[in-house]
């Protein structure tokens, strides 16, 4: 697996929320992707759309809560199309299913089409170790491939980079002269890839679907590389999630709804390829070998945890990141991991492990946006409170997101407020604490103008203050003020 | 408005609204009043527990759910002047109590009472003119719908029905209204630096409204914006709803 950083959360996401080159291009996705999306929704009406939601939810239920049956469906008829199927428990297991088919046909240039699951098992680096060529051959994967980055973006992987960025990396990285023309970099790149796909002898793609009912495998795309990755080279390995799997053609209807509008916007991609099997023998082209790994590597515990379980339902469209107000403002990378944004907080620390990325589900406002959008209604907040609930109070130490000091206070709150006596008194010592600063304004843990706390000299108090003012407690609460003049009992 | 005489609510004032802001209850105790309803105050009521629930301590969020349902159990109507602990009280505490039948029951017997104050009004007292309440408010307004207030709760065009019929009121666009202020609660001291980024775009939107005032149902966000207005030294007053419809309100 690549390299995990989610720990680093707050110092990647403080760094990122500084930077304004950053925040234009994610402006730019909103304005793109997520206007694109509701145009769609408006042309169809919201009605048919909560309609296609639902029914694609439906089937996201349906085929999960049966995943065993459809796997074995899933098998059954890859084989009887002259497939492979291969059943990957982690990262390491599934690498090496595609080394040994890599060793033992002698294979020397890799074309990719776009696969977040390869980025999750860091196939890359474990081709490139046994001295395979490997190019990925979307243009957002190119880019980041050259620059030696990972992606930001479940669809659009480069979208952290600027055109100017990557005129001055193909400048860097093809040696070729500084043009920021996007036509011209495209074509360059097209170039380049051209020749690759036809001296490729393996290609590896991800799956968007599989169909269980014929053992197809679905990727849609909007370059052609994918269909070019899956027939041109002699053998095709497919890698997706096991989750992927759906149990026929006509549902994939409603997925091919939904998807490519919630995702880019658009009513379909330039290209939807279905590969079932190799080439038969009366075929002009196609690869002689066709293999499809499925990936668990941590979904199994999704699937045994019903809380979580419907984290499976996620087709990658993005659409929850697009219009997230947190990953808007700090990008893809300070996640930490490949799967960035809302989706990305509840799947991540699945899949790399609650210790290590248990910060990540207290990254949200809990605003609800990535619910509104999702096309098949993955309640995410929900998700994202209920790890919140198995990391503040966890007996494992590991697992606790928070300094113990919260748990006091957490603790301390409840008290508090479950005696009306005892927050009275809280009260009274807020409002002598309001007082200090005029008797000892050097001590005074609140510097305030009267009407506002202008900064707090206390720990959590002081996060707040540093870019917002607080009210100062007023002479009575509500409770007073109604026992004064406001109960039926004095009026 | 004798029409509604026979009716009685109790309020949830809130915590937020008990101890920072207690005119905003005023208002709502105001409002409630001239539309001819009986209002109580159960007197033993604190917080509805969302901020230890958001922050994941479920135990502690269910002592003092046992206590709100406790409280408001004969209670014939329950109004909160706060989407997001309405929405505490109507969702999450379904899901608090989601392991104990029984006190499953009492939790959904007392979410099908409790009502934010915007959709009180509308959709029980049907109030269609704000004049009723003997409103007016001469300037320029603009509406942030709080997060919990639209998704949980589902509460859209009845604030805004509400604001509409103002008589002097002048209501102004807010671009990228439905965007959360980026309160969130305990999120806001625990990634000051993503809840700061978020409530300077709220601000620059509402200051690029051209409104005077700021109105939402939730004074939770408005503490957030009218915190972060206020350190700009922006005139731009921030007022609950209940505010704008109380003609006795400063």
């Amino acid at each position: 697996m690549p390299e995990i950083k989610t720990q680093d959360f707050t110092a990647a996401s403080t760094a990122a929320i500084l930077d304004p080159k950053l925040r234009r291009a994610l402006d730019r996705v909103a304005e793109g992707f997520h206007v694109a999306r509701l145009d769609r929704i408006e042309e169809v009406t919201q009605d048919v759309w909560d309609g296609w939601k639902d029914q694609a939810r439906e089937i996201k239920v349906h085929t999960i809560e049966n995943l065993d049956y459809y796997l074995e469906l899933l098998d059954k008829n890859v084989t009887a199309a002259g497939g492979q199927l291969h059943f990957a428990k982690d990262a390491d297991e599934a690498n090496e299913i595609v080394a040994h088919i890599v060793r033992t046909r002698n294979i020397k240039i890799v074309t990719k089409s776009k696969s977040m699951v390869s980025e999750e098992l860091g196939l890359n680096p474990v081709l490139e170790a046994l001295g395979v060529e490997v190019w990925e051959t979307d243009l957002g994967e190119y880019i980041i491939q050259l620059a030696e980055e990972t992606p930001s973006h479940l669809v659009a992987p480069a979208l952290h980079k600027s055109k100017e960025d990557v005129a001055a990396l193909f400048t860097e990285k093809l040696g070729i002269p500084y043009d920021e023309d996007i036509y011209h970099m495209a074509a360059t790149a097209r170039t380049i890839l051209r020749d690759k796909f036809m001296e490729a002898d393996l290609g590896i793609s991800g799956a968007n679907f599989v169909v269980a009912e014929t053992g197809t495998l679905v990727i849609i795309t909007n370059e052609g590389n994918g269909r070019l990755c899956t027939s041109a080279p002699r053998v095709h390995i497919g890698i997706t999630g096991m989750e992927k799997v759906i149990p026929s053609m006509q549902d994939l209807s409603a997925f091919l709804r939904l998807l490519p509008r919630s995702a880019t916007g658009q009513r379909i991609t330039s290209y939807v390829s279905m590969t079932t099997g190799p080439r038969r023998s009366d075929d002009e082209d196609g690869p002689e070998e066709f293999h499809l790994i499925l990936v668990d590597n941590g979904r199994s515990k999704m699937l045994a945890d019903p809380a979580l379980r419907e984290a499976l339902y996620c087709i990658r469209c993005g659409a929850c990141l697009n219009i997230c107000p947190v990953y808007s403002r700090i990008g893809g990378h300070a996640y930490g991991w490949v799967y960035p944004g809302p989706i990305g907080a509840v799947v991540s620390p699945m899949l790399v492990g609650l210790p290590k990325a248990k910060e990540l589900p207290q990254a949200s406002s809990l605003c609800g946006a990535c619910r509104e959008v999702c096309p098949v209604n993955i309640d995410i907040p929900k998700m994202l409170l209920d790890l919140r609930k198995k990391t503040a109070e966890s007996p494992d130490s590991s697992l606790r997101s928070a300094p113990e000091i919260e748990r006091v206070l957490a603790r301390l709150y409840a008290k508090l407020m479950s005696s009306p006596k005892l927050l009275k008194m809280g009260v009274k010592f807020g409002r002598f604490a309001q007082k200090l600063e005029r008797m000892t304004p050097v001590f005074s843990p609140l510097t305030t103008d009267g009407k506002w706390i202008r900064n707090a000299h206390i720990p959590i108090l002081s996060r707040w203050t540093k870019s917002r003012d607080l009210p100062t407690l007023p002479k009575q609460t509500f409770h007073e003020l109604w026992e004064k003049e406001l109960s039926p009992d004095d009026s | 408005m004798t029409a509604n005489a026979k009716i009685t609510a109790d309020l949830f004032i809130t915590c937020v609204v008990d101890q920072l802001y207690p005119d905003v209850g005023v208002s709502v105790v105001r409002v409630l009043r001239r539309l001819g309803v009986t209002v109580g105050f159960p007197t033993d009521q604190t917080c509805c527990g969302q901020p230890v629930y958001n922050t994941g301590y479920s135990q502690q969020a269910r002592t003092l759910a046992k206590r709100v349902l406790e409280q408001f159990k004969d209670s014939e109507y329950v109004v909160v002047p706060s989407g997001s602990c309405a929405a505490t009280i109507r969702v999450f505490y379904l899901e608090i109590f989601d392991d104990d039948t029984e006190l499953l029951a009492e939790a959904k017997a007392l979410a099908a009472k409790t009502y934010e104050f915007s959709e009180f009004l509308v959709n029980v007292l049907k109030v269609d003119d704000a004049a009723d309440c003997g409103a007016g408010h001469e300037g320029t307004v603009t509406y942030h719908p709080s997060c919990h207030l639209l998704r949980e709760l589902g509460v859209k065009s009845e604030p805004q029905k509400l604001l509409q019929s103002v008589p002097g009121l002048e209501q102004k666009e807010l671009e990228g209204a439905e965007i959360c202020c980026g309160f969130g609660g305990t999120f806001s001291v625990k990634f000051p630096h993503i809840s700061e980024g978020m409530v300077t775009d709220k601000v620059a939107n509402i200051q690029a409204s051209g409104a005077d005032t700021l109105v939402s149902c939730d004074m939770s966000c408005l503490m957030n914006i009218g915190g972060a207005l206020n350190r700009q030294e922006s005139a731009i007053k921030v007022r609950h709803l209940a505010q704008i419809l109380d003609p006795e309100s400063e």
